[in-house]
C-alpha cells in the first residue's frame, strides 16, 4: 500500500501535465489562426473544380442586391472565394521540386473541349503489306551501307553516291544480240525512270484504294518481253487512240479482235420480238422456282487455297515465335522450302487476276502509262 | 510520328515535309492558336480590347496588322482561309458599326471549319492602363472562375462557357509552379450579359500550408452582351469532342528515377583510348623517344652505323 501511493500520484500528475500541454497547444494554434484570416469558404452548392484547367464553376445564384450595390467589391469577393477553393484543392496535390521551384502535378482535365483537328486515321496497308501478311512474309532489316567492290568502300544502298550504281558506268558492253546502234546508256536510264514511274503509280493506287475512290488501272506498263496478250492489248489501244475513237482505223484482212479488252453493252430494242420476250420472262421464273445454289468451282477452289495458305503462314509464324532463341543456329530448310513453293503458286494466280483487272480499267478510262493509249474510252 | 497522313502530292524538300508534319492532325494536340482580326472599321474601344486580350493570350496568338473587311456571320470563308493559312483554330474578330456598336465575334474552328461563333457587344470597358497596379508575367496560365446560373442552364451560355474556357485556358501544363499561379479570370453571367474581370493573386500567410488568397484587380474589365450566335449542331459538336484511344506511352530509355526521386541517366560511351589520354606532363614520365641530342651523341660514339632499332 505504501508503495502504491506515490505511483498513483505520479500518474495523476502526468495526466494533469498532458492536459495542460494540450491546452497550451490548442491555445497557441487558436491564437495563430485568429492572427491570420481563414482559408475556409462556405458555399451552399459545392462549386465544380477542374484542376487540369485550373477551372472553378460556381452554380450558386448571385446576390442581386449586392450586385446592384457595390458591383466590383461583390464580384471581387466572389472571385476570391472561388479562387481560394481552387487553391485549397491544388495545395493538397503532391508537390515536387524542379530546379528550386515547388511544382504541382495537375491531374487530367475533366472538361470536354472540342479538338482542333480530327483524330488521325491509322495508316492503311498497301497491297504488298496485305499480301505479305497473308503469306506470312516478314520484313528483314537491311543495313544502310553496302560494300562497293569497285570503289573499295562502304556506300549507301540507295540515293546519292550509292553503291554499285549501274547508271554511273562509263563503259558498257553491248550484248551480242543487241542492235549495235542502240544507246545502252540511254536504255538503262530509261529503264530506271520507268521503274520509278511505276512505283509512283503503285503508290497512288494504294492511296486511292485506301480512300475508297476509284482505283485507276495500271494499264500497260512497259515490260521487257510483252506477252501475246499484252501486245494484243497495246495494239487495240493504239487503234482506239484517235479522235474518233478508232472508228475509221483500218483493219487488216483476217484480223482478230484482241481478247479481254472489254465489250460494249448492247440492248434489245424496246419493241420487237414478242415471242423472244415471253421466253425470257418465263426463263427468269423458271430459274427462280428451282432455286438451287450454283457451284462456282473456280471461286470455291480459290477460297480453299487462300485458307490453306493462311493456315500455313500462321503455323509458320507460331513456329518462328517459339524458336526465337536459336536464331543464330543453322538455317532451317523445312520452313523456307515449303513456304516458297506455296507462295509462288499463289502469287502467280493472283498476279494474273490483277492484270486482267488492269486491262479492263484501261479500256474504260484509256489513259495509258507508256503514253500509248491516250484516247478517251466510252463511259464506263 | 506515329501516323502521317497519306499525301497524294509528296513534299519536295525535307523542310516542306516537316512543315506539313507540324500541321497534320495529331493524337495529342498542340495548344490552340488564336487570331485577332480587325474588321473594316473599328472604334478605339474595340482596338484597345483586341490589343489587351491579345496580350493575355500572347504566346499562342497572332494579331493581324491590316484591316480585313468581312462579316463572319454572313460569310465564313475568309475566316476559314485565315485559319488554314495560320494553322490556328480560335479567332476574335472586332468591328464597329452603327447597327452593332463595339462588336466582338468570338469563335473556334474544327478541321478549319467554323464550329461555334458568338457575337458579343462591348457595353463597358476599362483598360489595363486604368488600373495602376503591377501586372502579371506574360504567358501565365490563368485560373478561370465561372459564376452565374445561366452558364449551367442556358444552352447558348453553356457553349459560350466552353468557348471561353477553350480560348483563355492558356498552355496545357502538367507541372505548374505554385508561385506561378498569379492570374484569375472571372466570368459572371447575369441578365444576358457576361462580365469579364481579371485579377492578380496575392498569397498571404494563413497559419497552415495552404495560403490565404487575396486579389487585386488589374484589368481589362469588360461588360459584354450576347448578340447573335452560330453554334455547331450537337452531332458535329459531339464528333469534334471525340477522344482518341490512348496507345501505350513510349518507353523512355536510359533514364531512371531512384528511390530518392533523383533522375539518373545512362550514357553509352565508346571505349576510351588510353594511349591518347592527356595526363599531367612530367619530365620523368616522358617517353623515351630518341631525341636529337641523344642521336647526336650516339652518332658521335658509334660514328659509323646507326642501328635498325633506333630508326
Amino acid at each position: 500500500m505504501v508503495a502504491l501511493f506515490p505511483l498513483k500520484s505520479v500518474i495523476i500528475i502526468i495526466i494533469i501535465i498532458m492536459a495542460t500541454v494540450e491546452d497550451v497547444l490548442e491555445s497557441v494554434t487558436q491564437s495563430q489562426a485568429s492572427k491570420y484570416k481563414t482559408i475556409e469558404v462556405q458555399k451552399d452548392i459545392e462549386p465544380q473544380l477542374d484542376l487540369g484547367n485550373l477551372l472553378t464553376v460556381d452554380q450558386n445564384p448571385l446576390d442581386l442586391k449586392k450586385l446592384r450595390g457595390d458591383k466590383e467589391a461583390y464580384l471581387k469577393s466572389q472571385a476570391r472565394d472561388n479562387t481560394q477553393l481552387l487553391f485549397n484543392a491544388i495545395w493538397k496535390l503532391p508537390t515536387e521540386r524542379v530546379e528550386e521551384a515547388i511544382c504541382v502535378k495537375l491531374p487530367e482535365t475533366t472538361t470536354v473541349l472540342p479538338r482542333e483537328k480530327p483524330i488521325p486515321k491509322a495508316k492503311l496497308q498497301t497491297k504488298w503489306e496485305q499480301y505479305a501478311l497473308l503469306k506470312g512474309i516478314q520484313k528483314r532489316k537491311k543495313g544502310r551501307m553496302v560494300w562497293d567492290e569497285e570503289a573499295k568502300d562502304w556506300r549507301p544502298r540507295w540515293g546519292y553516291k550509292r553503291a554499285n550504281d549501274e547508271t554511273k558506268d562509263w563503259v558498257i558492253e553491248v550484248p551480242g544480240n543487241a542492235d549495235p546502234n542502240e544507246d545502252q546508256f540511254e536504255k538503262r536510264m530509261k529503264a530506271k525512270k520507268e521503274r520509278v514511274a511505276k512505283n509512283e503509280l503503285q503508290r497512288l493506287r494504294n492511296i486511292a484504294r485506301g480512300t475508297k475512290s476509284k482505283v485507276p488501272g495500271v494499264g500497260l506498263t512497259p515490260t521487257e518481253k510483252p506477252s501475246k496478250e499484252e501486245v494484243g492489248l497495246a495494239l487495240h489501244l493504239a487503234k482506239k487512240s484517235t479522235a474518233s475513237l478508232g472508228k475509221f482505223t483500218e483493219k487488216l484482212p483476217k484480223e482478230k479482235e484482241a481478247k479481254h479488252v472489254g465489250k460494249k453493252r448492247k440492248f434489245e430494242p424496246a419493241i420487237g420480238d414478242f415471242k423472244k420476250e415471253k421466253e425470257q420472262q418465263l426463263n427468269i421464273i423458271n430459274v427462280m422456282e428451282n432455286k438451287k445454289p450454283k457451284m462456282d468451282i473456280t471461286k470455291a477452289v480459290n477460297r480453299v487455297m487462300t485458307e490453306v495458305d493462311q493456315e500455313a503462314s500462321s503455323d509458320d509464324r507460331r513456329k518462328r515465335a517459339g524458336k526465337v532463341k536459336n536464331r543464330r543456329g543453322p538455317p532451317r530448310k523445312k520452313g523456307s522450302g515449303g513456304f516458297g513453293k506455296k507462295g509462288s503458286g499463289g502469287f502467280g494466280k493472283k498476279g494474273k487476276a490483277g492484270k486482267g483487272k488492269g486491262a479492263k480499267g484501261m479500256g474504260g478510262k484509256g489513259k495509258g502509262m507508256g503514253g500509248k493509249g491516250k484516247g478517251k474510252g466510252k463511259g464506263r | 510520328m506515329a501516323t502521317v497522313m497519306q499525301r497524294i502530292v509528296k513534299p519536295k524538300t525535307q523542310a516542306a515535309k516537316r512543315a506539313l508534319d507540324v500541321r497534320s492532325p495529331k493524337l495529342e494536340e498542340n495548344d490552340k492558336v488564336a487570331m485577332f482580326i480587325k474588321g473594316g472599321h473599328t472604334s478605339e474601344t474595340i482596338t484597345q480590347v483586341l490589343k489587351e486580350l491579345y496580350l493575355l493570350k500572347k504566346p499562342n496568338a497572332i494579331t493581324f496588322k491590316r484591316k480585313n473587311i468581312m462579316r463572319p456571320f454572313d460569310d465564313q470563308s475568309s475566316i476559314e482561309f485565315f485559319s488554314q493559312k495560320n494553322d490556328s483554330s480560335l479567332f476574335l474578330f472586332g468591328s464597329h458599326s452603327k447597327k452593332r456598336p463595339n462588336n466582338l465575334v468570338l469563335g473556334r474552328l474544327y478541321d478549319h471549319h467554323v464550329l461555334d461563333m458568338v457575337e458579343l457587344g462591348v457595353v463597358h470597358f476599362r483598360s489595363m492602363q486604368d488600373f495602376p497596379t503591377e501586372k502579371i508575367a506574360m504567358g501565365t496560365k490563368p485560373c478561370l472562375v465561372f459564376e452565374g446560373e445561366a452558364f449551367e442552364q442556358d444552352h447558348e451560355h453553356r457553349r459560350l462557357k466552353s468557348l471561353l474556357i477553350d480560348f483563355f485556358r492558356g498552355v496545357k501544363a502538367n507541372n505548374v509552379r505554385l508561385q506561378g499561379l498569379e492570374h484569375v479570370l472571372q466570368f459572371t453571367a447575369i441578365d444576358g450579359k457576361v462580365m469579364v474581370m481579371s485579377y492578380k493573386v496575392l498569397l498571404k500567410k494563413s497559419g497552415s500550408r495552404t495560403p490565404r488568397v487575396e486579389l487585386t484587380e488589374i484589368g481589362p474589365a469588360l461588360d459584354l452582351e450576347v448578340r447573335r450566335t452560330r453554334l455547331a449542331s450537337d452531332d458535329l459538336y459531339k464528333k469534334a469532342c471525340k477522344k482518341p484511344k490512348k496507345g501505350k506511352p513510349r518507353k523512355v530509355k536510359n533514364v531512371k528515377t531512384d528511390v530518392f526521386g533523383a533522375k539518373m541517366g545512362r550514357v553509352h560511351m565508346e571505349r576510351q583510348d588510353f594511349s591518347k589520354l592527356q595526363t599531367r606532363k612530367m619530365k620523368g614520365l616522358k617517353r623515351q623517344a630518341p631525341s636529337n641530342k641523344e642521336n647526336a651523341k650516339k652518332a658521335k660514339t658509334e660514328s659509323s652505323e646507326p642501328t635498325a632499332e633506333e630508326s
